[in-house]
């Protein structure tokens, strides 16, 4: 008997989560998918904040009235610190809630905290979480006066680190498309790497590579467009921005890695690595480094290191993607 | 008490049958297929209309949560969603809460079927004491409380000298051993495909050498020990070439794979989408084509539906926290119809890897639409429109990704040794 019926294929695409029916930033919670215009809007209003934190009086009243949450499930420093001041300096009420690791959250499910924190009124939460997808997952049940914004979950993204990034190479090296990054260490397990090779392809950067050992390479890296080196001398070769990342202990300890001094031998950046790019190669890295491992203190420190503007930086840029969802949220002309 | 189904098209590749016909029934046993005797008198007659008659189908595995996870399904509600989907016969793999590693969880599950829809409910006992992986379940006595083999299910086991020694106790007593290919090491803490999907969403992946690395270690130890065994849920290409060469070399191996692998890849998590979270992982297209081929060429040998219901709040975390596994009863033969309208596979050979595949899988004397055999029976409209919904669900697990997707083929009768055990009202089309 002939059953042969013509059947759909399955379902649609969900669609993009992080902008609303105008294409306006609603949520930041990755970069992948963001259009170039995009981008380039939040650059350009981080580049006008980097104006106001240089001044004597560091605020403007974007953000008058607004309450903004920090969420932490996972400890940071910088990153939570930077928020709160890009957020007091948009005139933002700020809360800080450590939530800090599992164990104080036994009993509650993740969106029983959620609902529990919406109940106070909150316009907008920055979330970081060591599970990937967590970010999405709150965007996708929160109420709809409130926006999410990453601050890092789990290996999958950390949009607003890889803006920082962006918006400091464009500051030396405004011209991507001539432009050859190479992004150095545990590629495998960073969420920074991630986001800030998607940043750079959305910009048209001339090459984005990758630089580390096969055991700290994701599978099929080279999908998210990026060359991969295995030795550190090709890849740091005529390099225009050199990213370090940094590396955990653990990682010797699950067996990825003999040891942090063999690392450092083989994939460490040194003086002598650092001569093989560029003679005006940026030097950065996200923090917080390690010395002695991922990178020489002689390079951190050096000239063409530019890892405190980096965190400088990331006021701005914090800054310039709270007020670009706030005025979406109002329905403003963002 | 005699039962007639008329004008019925009955369909059983395993008994050459498809053609126009009636079955007659005595109590719970076939007494006629095709032609019916003149004096066969009957006191219930059920008009087919013209359906489809099939044997009812066999799924090889379906959690339904009892004992110890009642929250999330009961025998009843799931034996409910398996009849409605024609589905006669469900074997329980042992994963329970306490694990089925003795006699008394056995006959509980039994006594608590018999509260259930009428499916036959049949259990596979644990490998191992409490499924631990490091000592061997009493499986004598599990095979004389009814367990139709032994199982692991997703539980690793500590060495393989252990699985050895399990395989050889299984052997002797005639047990079939139910195998997952999947290397606890090797898997990690992956929760997807290792692959451009997982990395691109920074998930940690489950490699395909966990599948064939673990099935590498099973079938050296089935050549060498003789044991029978049954590899479960094939995910990767790479495997079932490696069955075709060890069923080639004569080793006595099956295998199956579930419905929800031969349509889902890698992209249906991207978006983490926690519905497709499922073990072993959702892989790519060319290992979805190569489990595709390999269930047309026979190398898998069954189809089935890897059932597991979840009640809400365990898909609604981030997607590594969530739980893993589809509702998948009542899906079951509505996707692997697809597959013939896709052209992959005829309806004789998706009957056959639902019915009397998966019973000589288990040895059982079912999946045949054959006189003395129990009348264990699915009537089929094939072309009537299905549209899986929360409402038209019976399964207390939502958790499908296949609400709103339209197929082919609705069950309206759905019968147990003689008794109906699920009817509607709908006419064929």
């Amino acid at each position: 008997m002939d059953i042969a019926t013509p059947i759909p294929a399955f379902g649609p695409l969900a669609p993009d989560l992080q902008l609303d029916a105008q294409g306006r930033l609603r949520h930041l919670l990755t970069i992948e998918g963001l259009s170039r215009a995009l981008l380039m809007e939040l650059l350009d209003t981080a580049a006008s904040f980097a104006g106001v934190n240089e001044k004597a009086v560091k605020k403007v009243p974007l953000l008058r009235g607004k309450t903004v949450l920090n969420l932490f499930f996972e400890a940071s420093t910088r990153t939570r610190t930077t928020f709160e001041l890009a957020a007091k300096r948009l005139s933002a009420d700020v809360l800080n809630i450590n939530i800090g690791t599992s164990s104080a959250v036994k009993g509650e499910s993740l969106l029983d905290t959620l609902r529990n924190l919406e109940a106070m009124q909150v316009d907008m939460f920055v979330v970081r979480h060591a599970e990937s997808g967590a970010a999405h997952f709150i965007a996708r049940h929160v109420a709809p006066h409130v926006s999410v914004l990453n601050a890092g979950d789990g290996r999958h993204a950390h949009p607003t680190q890889a803006l920082l990034d962006v918006f400091t190479i464009r500051r030396h090296k405004p011209d991507f498309s001539s432009l050859c990054v190479a992004i150095v260490g545990d590629i495998l397990h960073s969420r920074v790497a991630r986001s800030q090779i998607h940043a750079l392809n959305i910009l048209g950067t001339g090459e984005v590579r990758v630089v580390a050992p096969r055991s700290l390479l994701p599978a099929s890296v080279e999908c998210l467009g990026v060359r991969v080196f295995e030795d550190i001398r090709q890849g740091l070769k005529d390099a225009d921005v050199i990213i370090t990342l940094r590396l955990q202990r653990e990682r010797m300890d699950s067996g990825l890695l003999p040891s942090e001094q063999e690392f450092y031998q083989h994939w460490g950046l040194s003086a002598e690595r650092l001569a093989l790019a560029k003679p005006d190669c940026m030097v950065m890295h996200p923090g917080p480094v390690n010395r002695g491992v991922e990178i020489d203190s002689c390079v951190a420190d050096g000239p063409q290191s530019v890892i405190l503007e980096q965190v400088t930086n990331g006021i701005a840029v914090r800054m310039a993607v709270m007020s670009l969802i706030m005025g979406s949220m109002a329905g403003g002309e963002a | 008490m005699k039962t007639l189904i008329s004008n019925a098209h009955l369909f059983d590749p395993a008994q050459g049958l498809d053609r126009p016909g009636a079955v007659a029934i005595m109590d719970d046993t076939l007494v006629a297929v095709g032609e019916v005797p003149a004096d066969f008198h009957a006191e219930r007659h059920l008009d087919a209309q013209g359906a489809l008659l099939l044997p009812g189908l066999i799924d090889l595995c379906a959690r339904l949560r009892e004992p110890g996870q009642e929250y999330k399904a009961t025998l009843v509600s799931e034996t409910r969603a398996a009849a409605a989907s024609g589905i006669t016969t469900v074997v329980c793999p042992p994963d329970t809460d306490p694990a089925v590693d003795s006699p008394a969880h056995i006959e509980l599950i039994t006594r608590r079927a018999q509260y259930g829809s009428g499916v036959r409910v049949k259990v596979l006992g644990a490998l191992t004491a409490g499924l631990d992986g490091r000592q061997l379940a009493e499986m004598a006595a599990l095979k004389q409380a009814g367990a139709l083999g032994v199982s692991q299910a997703l539980r690793p086991i500590s060495s393989p000298v252990l699985l050895r020694r399990a395989m050889e106790y299984a052997a002797s007593h005639d047990l079939t051993v139910f195998l997952h290919p999947l290397d606890a090491s090797l898997a990690g803490s992956g929760c997807v495909h290792e692959g451009p999907v997982g990395t691109r969403m920074g998930l940690p992946g489950i490699p395909q050498a966990a599948e064939t690395a673990a099935l590498g270690v099973i079938l050296a130890l089935a050549e060498q020990t003789g044991a029978r065994v049954h590899l479960c849920r094939l995910s990767t290409a790479r495997a079932t070439a490696m069955i075709a060469r060890a069923k080639d070399d004569g080793l006595r191996i099956t295998a199956d794979v579930c419905a929800h692998q031969l349509f889902l890849t890698q992209h249906d998590v991207a978006d983490f989408n926690s519905l497709c979270h499922v073990i072993p992982p959702l892989r790519t297209e060319q290992d979805r084509e190569g489990l595709r081929r390999a269930l047309a060429e026979g190398v898998i040998d069954a189809i089935c539906s890897d059932h597991q219901p979840h009640e809400a709040d365990a898909k609604l975390a981030p997607f590594p926290s969530t739980q893993p596994g589809i509702s998948a009863l009542e899906t079951l033969l509505p996707l692997s119809l697809k597959l013939v309208s896709e052209g992959v596979l005829s309806l004789a050979e998706v009957i056959t890897r639902l019915t009397r595949a998966p019973a000589n899988i288990l040895r059982l004397p079912l999946g045949q639409l054959q006189v003395g055999q129990a009348a264990d029976l699915c009537l089929l409209n094939p072309h009537t429109a299905y549209c899986p919904q929360p409402e038209n669900w019976h399964s207390q697990g939502l958790n499908t990704p296949f609400f709103g997707q339209r197929f082919a083929g609705v069950v309206t009768y759905t019968m147990v040794a003689g008794q109906l055990i699920h009817s509607i009202d709908a006419r064929p089309i």
